[in-house]
């Protein structure tokens, strides 16, 4: 797990250099195209605003009314044998659901126990490895106009709960 | 669905706040947590920018192209049925690779041009065919070498280092991964037995 800290800390100094490196060979204009994608980051966080504000409202809610401690009160016996912290839950159950509404979810854990907390850790382990699987089965089946989807939301969901779980584990290991 | 979801929360933090008495936390609340989506998106929109940056030069620069021809032959075992599509094998592989650099956007219209270069060749166009199903497994299990956002948002939070999750994260997706293509396997087994049973 030593070796995954130093990947870690190593990967994005690397990916920047040579995205960069490899644009200049290229002759990119580096400069511009680099400025041309920032915009769309400002699109993507104009975008995302209305889906923390309807979330983050909604969890300070149900956080505030004891909603959410009654909650996770009662799922705590399954998921303390399972040894999954009880607040990370409604994140899985969400996450396969919505990208923008798991988002804001992680935005709030990491937010009230901090990113580098057990808790945090998982929460951005479980929102970064999978994706969200109705979406995706929604939308690609819906272009070509496909019905009968067989075993796709099966198989998707199934290895959502895979990613979910091995969330846990690797972040244990990862945390010591 | 997410409808239902909200309508629910909403409601059912209402209701509860009102059981325990404490009816005047929801108006605080809906103030305290818009205040906090916009706190964060001020911290998220620093992040997010330089990574969309960084992502069109990584795009301009064919970065892409280069770990599709690094990956093809390790995806193409998996797509047995397609060998005579290699106009959708090669938007698969796309797909892939912009989801595992983080390119959500550019992910998307390579996925839905590999739908329907499979579609044309679908003898049944109202059914999934094997390799759709397989792909999609592979799609939405979503392994990713870099999670843009969620580095964003807990660099966003004050992490001492946001791409501590990088590793784990990529090692879980690659578990969802293999969990989804065994599963999607299994199914695909039992229908050819099912199938054949019927014939007979």
């Amino acid at each position: 797990m030593a070796l995954i800290t130093v990947l870690s800390s190593w990967l994005i100094p690397l990916f920047v250099a040579s995205v960069l490196l490899a644009g200049g060979i290229k002759r990119v204009a580096v400069f511009d195209e680099f400025i041309e994608g920032s915009k769309e980051g400002l699109h993507t966080t104009l975008r995302l605003l209305p889906y923390l504000v309807s979330m983050l409202v909604a969890i300070e809610i149900l956080s505030a009314s004891g909603a959410l401690d009654a909650l996770t009160g009662v799922l705590a016996p399954f998921l303390a044998w399972l040894k999954w912290p009880a607040e990370t839950f409604p994140l899985a159950l969400l996450r396969p659901m919505s990208n923008s509404g798991a988002m804001a979810i992680t935005a709030d854990i990491l937010n009230r126990f901090g990113p580098d907390s057990y808790i945090g850790m998982v929460a951005s382990t479980m929102q970064g490895s999978t994706d969200t699987t109705l979406f995706i089965i929604t939308v690609y089946y819906g272009a070509v106009g496909i019905k009968k989807i067989r075993h796709s939301l099966w198989a998707g969901l199934i290895a959502d709960a895979a990613a979910m779980l091995a969330s846990l584990i690797f972040c244990r290991l990862l945390m010591g | 669905m997410m409808n239902a979801i909200w309508l629910l929360m909403i409601l059912g933090g209402i209701g509860v706040a009102a059981w325990n008495g404490r009816i005047d936390v929801v108006a605080q609340s809906i103030v305290s947590g818009g205040e906090q989506a916009i706190t964060l998106s001020l911290a998220l929109l620093a992040v997010l920018t330089f990574w969309m940056g960084l992502a069109r030069v990584a795009e301009k620069a064919g970065l892409l192209e280069f770990l599709a021809r690094i990956l093809a032959p390790f995806l193409r075992p998996f797509f047995p049925s397609l060998r005579n599509n290699p106009e959708a094998m090669k938007h698969i592989v796309l797909n892939f690779c912009a989801n595992l650099l983080g390119l959500g956007n550019a992910a998307t219209p390579f996925g839905l041009k590999a739908m329907q270069a499979m579609q044309e060749k679908n003898r049944e166009p109202d059914t999934a065919t094997d390799a759709m199903c397989t792909f999609l497994v592979i799609n939405t299990a979503g392994m990713t070498i870099i999670p843009t956002t969620v580095i964003a948002l807990r660099a966003a939070t004050g992490s001492a280092d946001p791409t501590a999750t990088v590793g784990v994260t990529l090692l879980a997706g690659l578990v969802a991964t293999v969990v989804g293509l065994i599963v999607d396997y299994c199914f695909r087994i039992m229908r050819r037995r099912g199938g054949r049973q019927r014939w007979r």
